[in-house]
């Protein structure tokens, strides 16, 4: 008993409580904007976490801004911009028929996934070398400030809980990808890469505001 | 729209075999499904109880100190995060809400499904760490001191996290069936009360939800990694914590006893035969009362070196969660005034509800203000205040609610009298249970105490046998469940004569709910 | 909220290819504006809210292009904010609460 009935031509119908496919498109889509309020709302905890104390402790902030690769946070933000560029195209695209410029545009996409990554590894594996550890495994003999472990706590919070969200947004598109080659979409239906790619943009909207709190502030 | 006829298909014989249950994407089936686990989780959560009030029967111990604050902790995650929160939503919202607004099913099948194996994953893995290192911290997880115990916090943690994800699912669900969903006329004015509470509850879940989510990661954080964001001695700030953990838990405190505010209204309207008074008051009460929740969870932390502006500000907002909760109790008695009221056992329920919740309620807004609170804070007096609310509101329309819709799940009458003297033995236990407990608070009993001086231990025997009186009652409620299921006696499509669209099909329904989409022409209530 | 309106079958919005690419130049600049500001001249105490205000420019523009929230009916909006606005309920009582945490007579004198 499947809600989603798929014909033998990969042709979507909608599923049986809903109206026409129109009705089920709007319905999903608002389902996913109600999750990205969660979203915000779960990251939000963490950035009120940052504010307050870094109003408390603005020098700490300053000396941990300060042990940060700017160059590299500046880097991963161009990264997931255009990403979140080419995400936004490949639905462009799907919507006008162009079945191979948006499979070029998901591959893309995903591809930046790896870069931003790929470029976190080599900042962790610098932060872990100098012992720039959250907490308790913070031991790095240089530090001014008695609560720059605070700082490091929060940057490996923040960062991590967005990379943890990089990759699942990376394996939605590898899903979204899969079932485009399927030829499941097309413009009538695109559901489920318009709410990957809703997802996708709010994962760049949180580090566009981590970059500057984290890298450049101080 | 007159299908009162009970033919041979409905929503339980449509398919066989556990299998078809276990993947079953029928809101209904879920809705059982959700049933049978918390029902399971109330009654591990009941004997915890009763083991509390065997160790408070007499001053002088029984279990060890370690042991009682294990059993406490139990106690407390279970009933709110295992039954109270999930409860009334997620067994009958999710049974009812789509049929009360002539859907076919909620607006996301599957992920009904998956909340649905999300919460038994939680479920599972709280109940794992009663065979490790049990925890003691309270439902709370209060910092510093869940920072340090040395048990299972971190897995208790990640099981409520958890636990809280299939909440936020089945939230999102509702919110989006409701806006989505509703049947041609269904317009929000004419949609029940109880789909208005659930739906209030389900905005409740998806906004407070994903704070506690991320509050509970940071302790868990706290604990593998030391990040200091709630330890004072790294520059943290504990109080955080607390601010953090009730932005969730309070509001959460609605998320309870919204939906048990909608049973009532649908039962009060049910048995008084007449149209609800002020049925727009009522819902936007409903929504005035989950917006409202999230301006006053400072009232928690009056003690807890808090600021003192912030205690002020936090206690006059508490006051005005006073005016939508009043507002409903005033409708539900104008309702029933010159009503052609039956006392059935719902109705029992129901105004027994009205009854232990304006308790609650006015022994809310003495705890609200902050001179009283310092004195009654962590007393018994809250603990009987919030078990008015929770167990006389919550549970009370949770049990009245499953009478009241059995006909309709199950397709069974259950036995009067048996409901009855469920109602009696609960009610008056519980009052024996918990009055005392006001008395014990105001003249100091600390909570959470294994032990107590002498003095207190009159009441406290009192207390005790209310206590195993409430268990009596409840297991008295569980054979009426159990005898109506085993029964031959056939249930009509309407037993109770009520208005609203569940009664207007087959009971039990079929697979699809409505064979026509049904067109909605008037309110839910136009009984005269 | 509710919104019960039959949509029927009208079609979907396609956002134009130019104003996707222009969103993305724009987002572009503007990070190269936020790190020139903070990096290369020295704006003192007004760093933290000029670099806020940009992330913030930032962040709308994803929304309404990216996301098509400028696309999208009110109710999605609304669902959206609420999200914000009680983000900010959380943070301005746990900012109360610390900025006050002096005894009531000394905020006073």
């Amino acid at each position: 008993m499947s809600t989603v009935n798929q014909t033998a031509k990969g042709e979507h119908h909608y599923a049986h409580h809903f109206r026409d496919a129109m009705h089920e498109f709007l319905t999903s889509k608002e389902g996913i904007w109600v999750f990205m309020v969660t979203e915000i709302l779960m990251f939000g905890g963490l950035f009120v976490g940052y504010f307050i104390f870094h109003a408390l402790y603005p020098e700490t902030f300053h000396e941990g801004a300060s042990h940060l690769a700017w160059k590299m946070g500046a880097l991963n933000t161009v990264v997931l911009i255009a990403s979140s560029w080419t995400m936004a195209l490949s639905i462009h695209y799907i919507q006008r028929g162009l079945n191979s410029k948006a499979t070029m545009c998901l591959i893309i996409t995903i591809l930046c996934g790896f870069i931003f990554m790929i470029v976190k590894y080599f900042e962790y594996t610098s932060k872990i070398q100098h012992g720039l550890l959250p907490g308790k495994f913070f031991h790095y003999h240089e530090a001014v400030s008695q609560q720059l472990p605070l700082y490091f706590g929060f940057y490996f919070c923040m960062t991590g809980l967005h990379g943890i969200h990089v990759v699942l947004g990376m394996s939605l598109i590898g899903w979204v990808l899969y079932r485009h080659l399927k030829g499941e979409f097309n413009p009538h239906y695109f559901t489920a890469v318009e709410g990957v790619g809703i997802f996708w943009h709010i994962v760049d909207l949180i580090w566009i505001f981590l970059f500057p709190l984290l890298y450049l502030v101080g | 729209m007159g299908n009162t006829h009970a033919s041979g298909d409905n929503y339980i014989n449509h398919e066989k075999g556990l299998w078809s249950w276990l993947t079953t994407i029928d809101h209904k089936r879920i809705g059982l499904m959700y049933m049978i686990v918390i029902l399971f989780f109330f009654l591990c959560g009941g004997i915890a109880a009763m083991l509390i009030r065997l160790e408070l029967f007499a001053s002088g111990p029984l279990f060890d100190g370690n042991t009682y604050n294990q059993i406490l902790t139990y106690h407390g995650a279970i009933m709110v995060f295992m039954v109270i929160v999930p409860g009334i939503p997620a067994i009958l919202g999710n049974f009812f809400l789509p049929i009360h607004i002539g859907a076919k099913d909620v607006a996301f099948p599957k992920l009904n499904l998956a909340s649905w194996y999300v919460f038994m994953a939680g479920a599972i893995l709280a109940i794992s760490t009663l065979f490790t290192t049990k925890i003691d911290t309270g439902w709370t997880f209060y910092t510093p001191y869940s920072i340090k115990t040395g048990t299972a916090v971190v897995t208790m943690v990640m099981a409520a996290f958890i636990m809280g994800m299939s909440s936020i699912l089945t939230g999102l669900n509702f919110i989006v069936t409701v806006h989505k969903l509703r049947a041609p006329g269904m317009t929000m004015g004419r949609i029940p009360l109880f789909v208005w509470a659930v739906y209030s509850t389900a905005i409740l879940q998806v906004l407070a939800t994903p704070v506690l989510g991320i509050t509970l990661l940071l302790l868990a954080m706290e604990r593998t990694l030391g990040v200091g964001i709630f330890d004072p001695a790294r520059g943290g700030d504990p109080v955080l914590f607390q601010h953090f953990f009730w932005f969730y838990s309070h509001p959460a405190v609605y998320i309870m006893i919204l939906p048990a505010m909608g049973i009532v209204s649908e039962i009060i309207a049910a048995f008084s035969r007449k149209t609800i008074f002020g049925y727009t008051a009522i819902a936007y009460s409903s929504l005035g009362i989950a917006a409202v929740s999230f301006f006053v969870w400072g009232h928690h932390m009056f003690v807890s070196g808090q600021s003192e502006i912030a205690g002020i500000v936090f206690s006059f907002l508490t006051m005005l969660v006073g005016v939508p909760t009043a507002i409903k109790m005033f409708n539900w008695l104008a309702t029933m005034y010159r009503g052609s009221i039956s006392f059935e056992s719902p109705m029992l329920f129901a105004m027994g509800f009205l009854f232990l919740f304006a308790i609650g309620g006015v022994t809310g807004i003495m705890l609200a203000t902050v001179g009283l609170d310092v004195h009654f804070h962590d007393t018994y007096f809250v603990v009987a205040h919030f078990h008015y609310v929770m167990v006389g509101g919550t549970l009370m329309a949770l049990t009245g609610g499953l009478y009241y819709w059995f006909p309709k799940m199950f397709g069974k009458m259950f036995n009067e009298f048996w409901a009855r003297i469920s109602f009696v033995l609960i009610f008056i236990g519980f009052n024996v249970t918990f009055f005392p407990q006001f008395v014990l608070g105001a003249m100091g009993m600390p909570r959470r105490y294994a032990d107590y001086v002498p003095a207190y231990e009159s009441l406290n025997k009192i207390s005790s046998i209310g206590a195993w009186t409430i268990g009596v009652g409840f297991l008295v409620a569980l054979y009426v469940i159990i005898e109506g299921l085993m029964s031959k006696r056939i249930a009509p499509a309407n037993p109770w004569g009520a208005k609203t669209l569940e009664w207007q099909v087959q009971s039990p329904p079929t697979h699809h709910n409505f064979e026509v989409e049904p067109v909605v022409t008037a309110g839910p209530y136009e009984y005269r | 909220m509710g919104q019960n309106a039959n949509h029927g079958h009208e079609e979907h919005h396609i956002i134009p290819f130019s104003i996707l690419r222009n969103v993305c130049l724009a987002l572009l600049v503007l990070t190269i504006l936020t790190v020139f500001t903070a990096k290369f001249i020295h704006l003192g105490v007004l760093a933290t809210p000029v670099a806020f205000l940009i992330a913030f420019v930032k962040a709308m523009l994803v929304m309404a292009y990216f996301m098509g929230l400028k696309y999208e009916g009110n109710g999605n909006r609304i669902i959206f904010g609420t999200g914000f606005f009680f983000l900010a309920v959380l943070a301005f009582f746990c900012v109360l609460d610390i900025w006050t945490r002096l005894p009531v007579q000394d905020i006073f004198s």
